[in-house]
């Protein structure tokens, strides 16, 4: 009679049965990705994660919040949504919702890898009978597993410095994570990238949305580029190395700028090394692309235009700083300014007319036609992490910082390839570049690509009053704010949760 | 023929003091097996008495037993009155706890009961509501005006955070599966109302822990209306109520819209003013019509006493659209054979409700929608007014209230039958034996349809809806036991035991279908699994013993053990034992007491015991389980899409939460039981409670997790007052009064103890993902956790102005704190009755102090920017507007958290006895007094917005007995 308690789900299943066949594997393989894209398992109004709104919760969207809203490129009017008020104006505190929810994301994205990893052992494929190129692809997928891994490291790294530290010896439980430093995670994370850089598929070869030797290549080269930042010794040589792998990999730059950002991205599309895949209809989010291209516009703008005809949210505008960096905002000339509006300064952070849009991210398709959509808000563009014009950057960079193995005029004609390319025409190519120029090409180029706030850390005007933006340290005309601002608080909930944590210095 | 002209016949009515009838009553002529019993005009009449004087008996239970001597003439009707006195406070009534009765005068535990001729009266569709106001330490608070509405009922405040904190129902021994049943309102409204004879309600852990593991929120105890014992008896009800809105929320008229407007708008927001002026909330809402009608027919049929019961129920709500309408039937059949030593007792209940549902939305566009717009406008919406941004309906502006209504039809059915067969046997040859076997079941189906027309604003963007949902419920209940008692006479004293066993299965069946565009054909959303069926399984064993010495030392105890599915056979978590004890003394016995004329009764319980909690919502949540993704959550890789295996968080070691109550009671009665009370101080403590708690990031498959974590304190005093202040012949005045005093408090919330750790609860409506309530250690559950709001020398408040409680220079959601919570501190309930010959008037007041809300309403709608509302539309506020005149939102702030302390007068009502007929006058919800200005203050989350409002009801209705 006691048996009869022993009582088991109708739909979940166990470990031994999503992982006794090659399907299951790639399913578990598909959440370890999927997981930030998504912001849950069943459709866009669930959760992963708890306490914060599912919609929210969503990886990009966080991370945009971080890495743009806190920035001169964007700002956001939605000041009654928990911590946007305090992101826009750089006075966020340890109980800020958004950037507890960002770390929360990064680290359940690394459980799921690390559980990938536990369940894909050999002895574990051994006794499930899985072997031959079955067993071969999943090695291929362990080593993507540990890619991403190594990828929300690197963002836990760059935003929060030492963060709690767990790998698939950890296990599941109440057991309660140790806590990391910035060093020692760089030397981890560069670590994994450069075990995994042999063992993923070579570039180009992979299937679209998983991520090959470029993509490990393109992240270590953005890890040395900023490894001052990161550790206090530059590693300029081994950004120009790994930008140079990149380069010589086999992409090119997309003939049009815009296309880059489109519903249809996913195809045809010779520069981008790793993307978020998202689609309107079966990858649905209330982050992501959907966020993205329906909180730029609001519905004067005609939301049709841009594929989302019941969408359009008016939250996020630029501040005045990002237009300003063009000679011609109109587009007409470099074509990458593509803002609306005849407003350029930020007044009211309420007010979404206050600051030009930006109408960079469209959910139509290069022929003009609307990506299908369920209720016409989804979006199917996929968001790129790593694209080819990023490698050109660093290798500049790098060079202009004085790292071995690059030149100066390679560097200058790589800026060029951009800039040709934002023209139509060499018009606007340059002759030399400084690192200012540099800054300024990057916002050009990468302009709400999440790139930005790690830019300015880079450079030293995240905080500083050298550099301001409206609004900048909660005041109109812009302040500079206390420099340990350059790295975002431990969320207060995980101190109280978990005492083996310190919390980052100044907050 | 010869028998006839022997025998005549006795005719009469049974009466109380008070001259109000008394049905049920038996009434036999001794010596003889003629007897019937009285209809629902007290009246009777024995036919066939042999001519010569009888000794007549009149028994009911309660009152004193009376005997009258009546001389018969053959072929003569003789008409006798008998007037019933009620026992001394009713003291040898017997009241049912678990598994058995008790005399209320040897009741150890704190219970308490109502009868039906207690109950609140009116239209009353769902059975909570009959004993709402009447007894201390129960919470009833109906979620609102809908039709058959549910109601969340709470006795002493719960036990519990995130797991269930509703109290156990059990009727006629069948204990319910708390869950809602889709394609009705609420499932308790499945159960007539009108078939209820008595509500119990089981407080302490002495009372409660007899059903262990779902104990820990209390039990109540609902037993059903049994057979007669003569004749059939029918008696027909039929109640008629008009409901009209009560209340509606004060927001600007279109003038005052329309002047804001020009004085402060673009000018491109002024061109979208209109020349209407529409009230919104009055086209939505109406008056509504209620007729509730019941049949019933007791009687005793040879050895077996019935009752069937008929009722037919058709309501229609405030909200146009909302209609519920009910069949429902109840059969009782209560046997009994071989001497009287074997009873059964099959009670089965079933009822079908059909019912729609108006779009509730609509309450909250009419509150907003520019009340200078017209209702209708020739368009391509099926011709209603609605804000549009170019070719399409503007998706950040509301949707026209009426259309909201009309074009959505939703459907829900519902069909629930429970019942159980309970066989008695009393050992022949040990007759203070007794074996009790009951098999009991709830079965019901729930189904609907949802259809939206393509071209409605409210779902353009999906051309339309049809989607339709099914749900079956299917539980089963096995009990045995066996119960012992006897009285000692040797040693003066009296032992009562039980010991059993029981088996409870709960199955649920939830269909999934596709969702389809208003065409039928293409679907909008697909589920992966056909089905699922959620199941949880309890096995226990009991036992209770009383012991009683010489008539006032009274010992009980009493333990379960529960086995639960929802936890781990792994650890020792599966099994839980809960035990109690009391000890009760019947002062009024002893020899100094015995005597007094004044004090008719004393008595003081003692009590102490441990219930558990295992309803936690997940019934999994111990095993490692993967979830696979939904169709719409799928990841691709190359032109392929997979659905995703997540791992789900889990907690191998998760168990019950026991809650450890101790309880001091007195009872007491003076004069013969004309004043009469109880008086009960309790202290509850929660441990290993149940709540989603953050847990450290990294050490499972998410950042919160529901695990046994924490305390929760909880004390109270309550005391139930009842009198008889004038009793006499022709004029009679009962008053009742009870008084509850709550306190509950977390004390601990997490794995690791730091003082600054606070669990989100309430989230608002507004902006997205803004929570107003948080659980923190120190505090009541529930808190608000606000800025405080700095005000101005005009003692208005100043926009965005907080003080930076924390002092560290700028205002960051550190600077919340920790302020008032929903939870009343005081409850008040007042019952009185004025009976003068035939007629009578009675009310119900009812008091809670102490409770705060959050004025959701004028926090998200009280704003420049929603009246100016950037995204294309001019919508309506609150009146609340013209006092902040705040520009944007300030969600978070303690301005918009009001005292909510409230007087109700529930229930008025007047009626006309006149013999067989009853008439009566009924008015509901007739007035409240309250500082909060939304439109009830009677919330029972402490959030206020859109509530679906309480209707005032008139209601006639006539009462017949044949």
């Amino acid at each position: 009679c006691a048996k009869d308690l022993n009582l088991k789900p109708t739909n979940d299943v166990t470990s031994d049965v999503v992982y006794a066949t090659p399907a299951g594997y790639k399913g578990a393989l598909a959440k370890v990705y999927g997981s930030f894209a998504q912001t849950g398992n069943s459709g866009a109004g669930s959760g992963d994660l708890g306490g914060i709104d599912a919609g929210t919760s969503d990886f990009f969207r966080l991370y945009f919040g971080a890495q743009e809203l806190s920035t001169d490129e964007a700002v956001c009017a939605w000041l009654g949504d928990p911590g946007v008020s305090e992101i826009d104006q750089m006075t966020w505190s340890s109980t800020n919702l958004m950037l507890q929810g960002l770390y929360t994301r990064s680290i359940y994205q690394i459980t799921l890898v690390n559980e990938f990893i536990r369940e894909s052992t050999d002895a574990k494929l051994a006794s499930r009978n899985i072997t031959g190129n079955d067993a071969a692809e999943i090695k291929y997928y362990i080593a993507e597993a540990r890619f991403l891994r190594a990828f929300q490291y690197w963002v836990l790294m760059d935003l929060y410095g030492n963060p709690p530290f767990i790998t698939e010896n950890d296990n599941i439980g109440k057991e309660l994570p140790k806590q990391t430093t910035r060093a020692a995670l760089f030397s981890y994370v560069e670590s994994e990238l450069k075990a995994v850089e042999t063992l993923l598929k070579d570039p180009r070869t992979n299937e679209y949305g998983r991520a090959d030797k470029a993509a490990a290549w393109a992240l270590l080269a953005r890890l040395y580029l900023n490894a001052q930042v990161y550790t206090g010794s530059e590693r300029n040589a081994d950004a120009i190395t790994y930008a140079n792998k990149v380069i010589g990999a086999g992409y090119t730059l997309h003939s049009q700028y815009k296309n880059l950002f489109l519903a249809d991205n996913n195809v045809n599309n010779p520069e981008t090394i790793f993307a978020i895949a998202y689609d309107g209809v079966k990858t649905q989010n209330y982050g992501g692309a959907t966020y993205l291209i329906n909180a730029a516009i609001n519905a004067a703008m005609n939301p049709t235009s841009f594929g989302v005809p019941n969408g359009g949210w008016g939250g996020n505008r630029t501040r005045q700083n990002l237009p300003n960096k063009f000679t011609d905002a109109s587009g007409a000339t470099d074509k990458r300014a593509m803002f609306f509006g005849d407003k350029r300064n930020v007044d009211d952070l309420a007010t979404f007319t206050d600051g030009l849009a930006v109408t960079k991210f469209k959910n139509i398709t290069q022929s003009g036609a609307t990506a299908p959509s369920v209720g016409g808000t989804f979006c199917s563009m996929d968001i790129p992490l790593f694209r080819l014009a990023e490698a050109y950057m660093i290798y500049a960079e790098a060079t202009l910082r004085g790292g071995n193995g690059g030149s100066l005029a390679t560097a200058t004609s790589y800026f060029n390839n951009l800039r040709t390319r934002a023209y139509g025409n060499a018009s606007g190519n340059v002759a030399s570049i400084s690192l200012n120029d540099i800054l300024d090409e990057r916002s050009r180029e990468f302009y709400w690509e999440g790139q930005r706030r790690t830019d300015l850390v880079r450079f030293g005007k995240y905080t500083d009053a050298s550099y301001l933006w409206p609004y900048k340290g909660g005041v109109k005309a812009g302040r500079g704010v206390e420099t340990y601002r350059n790295l975002f608080p431990i969320p207060s909930t995980d101190i109280i949760a978990n005492p083996n944590l310190k919390q980052n210095t100044g907050y | 023929g010869f028998a006839f002209a022997q025998s005549g016949s006795i005719s009469g009515t049974v009466l109380d003091t008070k001259r109000e009838s008394l049905p049920g009553v038996s009434v036999t002529v001794d010596g003889t097996t003629v007897g019937t019993a009285t209809d629902m005009n007290g009246a009777f009449k024995l036919n066939s008495v042999s001519a010569g004087t009888h000794t007549i008996t009149a028994k009911y239970i309660g009152y004193t037993t009376l005997i009258k001597t009546v001389t018969v003439t053959a072929g003569q009707t003789t008409n006798v009155e008998f007037l019933l006195t009620a026992e001394s406070q009713s003291l040898n009534e017997v009241v049912v706890i678990g598994y058995g009765t008790q005399q209320k005068k040897e009741l150890t535990g704190s219970i308490t009961s109502i009868s039906s001729k207690d109950f609140q009266k009116g239209t009353i569709t769902s059975p909570e509501q009959l004993i709402n106001g009447k007894l201390p330490g129960v919470q009833i608070v109906s979620g609102g005006g809908q039709p058959g509405a549910g109601s969340e009922i709470r006795i002493r405040a719960g036990a519990s955070l995130n797991a269930s904190n509703a109290p156990l129902i059990v009727v006629d021994n069948v204990p319910l599966n708390n869950e809602s049943i889709p394609g009705v309102a609420n499932p308790l409204t499945l159960i007539n109302p009108n078939d209820i004879e008595n509500f119990t309600v089981l407080k302490d852990a002495n009372a409660t822990a007899i059903y262990g593991s779902r104990a820990s929120n209390g039990v109540i105890l609902i037993t059903t209306k049994k057979g007669g014992s003569g004749k059939p008896q029918i008696n027909v009800t039929s109640q008629n109520s008009i409901a009209t809105v009560a209340r509606k929320v004060n927001n600007l008229s279109a003038a005052e819209v329309r002047d804001y407007v020009n004085a402060n708008g673009t000018q491109a927001q002024k061109d979208l003013l209109g020349d209407a002026n529409t009230d919104w909330q009055k086209e939505i809402f109406r008056n509504a019509f209620t007729t509730d009608n019941n049949v019933s027919v007791t009687g005793k049929k040879a050895n077996t006493p019935y009752r069937l019961n008929i009722g037919y129920l058709n309501q229609d709500g405030i909200l146009m659209r909302d209609n519920m309408n009910r069949v429902s039937g109840a059969l009782t059949l209560s046997p009994k054979f071989l001497d009287n030593h074997l009873k059964i007792d099959l009670n089965l209940k079933g009822s079908y409700s059909r019912s729609t549902f108006a779009n509730q939305g609509a309450i909250g566009s009419a509150i907003m929608f520019d009340p200078t717009q017209a209702v209708n406008a020739e368009n391509k919406y099926g011709n209603y007014f609605e804000w549009t941004s170019g070719d399409v309906p503007n998706p950040n502006a509301p949707r026209n209230p009426v259309a909201l209504i009309e074009q959505r039809d939703d459907k829900g059915r519902a069909a629930r039958s429970f019942g159980n067969l309970q066989v008695d046997y009393t050992l022949p040859f040990l007759p203070e034996l007794r074996a009790n076997v009951n098999l009991g079941y709830d079965i019901s189906r729930g189904q609907g349809t949802t259809v939206i027309p393509d071209f409605a604003a409210q779902n353009y963007a999906t051309k339309g809806l049809r989607s339709r949902y099914m749900n079956d419920i299917n539980n089963k209940v096995l009990e045995f036991f066996l119960a012992y008692k006897k009285d000692f006479k040797s040693i003066n004293s009296n032992l009562d035991a039980i010991a059993g066993y029981g088996y409870y299965d709960n199955k649920r069946t939830n269909f999934a279908y596709a969702s389809y565009q208003f065409d039928g054909t293409t679907a909008i959303s697909n589920p992966v699994f056909p089905y699922d069926i959620p199941r949880s399984r309890l096995l226990s064993y009991y036992g209770r013993a009383i012991y009683t010495y010489a008539g006032k030392y009274i010992l009980s105890g009493t333990v379960r053990t529960d086995g639960s599915s929802r936890f781990s056979p792994e650890n020792r978590n599966r099994w839980g034992v809960f035990p109690s004890g009391a000890f009760t003394w019947r002062i009024s016995e002893e020899p100094m007491l015995k005597s007094s004329n004044v004090l008719s009764d004393l008595k003081l319980r003692l009590s102490y015991g441990v219930t558990g909690q295992q309803d936690i919502g997940s019934l999994y949540s111990y095993l490692p389980n993967y979830a696979k993704s939904s169709n719409e959550s799928q990841y691709q890789f190359g032109n392929e899409f997979y659905y995703m295996y997540a791992p789900l968080a889990y907690d191998k070691d998760i168990k019950w939460e026991t809650t450890a109550t101790s309880n001091i009671g007195l009872d007491f009665g003076f004069l013969n039981g004309r004043l009469a009370g109880k008086l009960d101080v309790f202290y509850k403590k929660t441990k290993d409670l149940l709540a989603v708690v953050n847990i450290p990031v990294g050490s499972n498959f998410s950042n919160q997790l529901l695990t046994n974590v924490g305390n929760m304190e909880n004390k109270g005093v309550e005391l139930e007052l009842n009198g008889s202040i004038i009793k006499s012949k022709k004029l009679n005045w009962d008053m009742g009064f009870n008084f509850t005093y709550l306190q509950n408090k977390v004390t601990n919330l997490t794995l690791v103890d730091n003082p600054n750790y606070f669990q989100q609860a309430g989230s608002i409506t507004g902006a997205t993902g803004n929570f107003i309530q948080v659980h923190t250690a120190g505090k009541a559950p529930f808190s608000y956790y606000v800025y405080k709001q700095v005000y101005g020398t005009d003692g208005k408040p100043l926009e965005g102005v907080y003080e930076d409680l924390n002092g560290d220079g700028s205002i960051t959601a550190s600077d919340r704190y920790f302020y008032k919570s929903p939870a009343p501190k005081f409850l008040m309930g007042f019952s009185t009755s004025l009976n003068y010959q035939r007629w009578t008037l009675a009310t119900v007041l009812r008091a809670s102090l102490g409770n705060y809300m959050y004025d959701n309403v004028s926090s998200n709608l009280a704003t420049r920017s929603n009246l100016l509302n950037p995204a294309g539309s001019i919508n309506n506020a609150p009146v609340e507007f013209l006092n902040s005149g705040f520009t944007i939102n300030q969600y978070n702030s303690d301005y918009f958290i009001r005292n909510a302390s409230f007087l109700k007068m529930d229930n008025l009502s007047l009626s006309y006895n006149i013999g067989r007929y009853n008439f009566s006058a009924n008015v509901q919800n007739v007035f409240v007094v309250s500082k909060y200005k939304g439109v009830d203050p009677e919330i029972f989350n402490g959030i206020d917005y859109t509530l679906y409002p309480r209707p005032r009801i008139y209601t006639l209705g006539v009462n017949v007995g044949f």
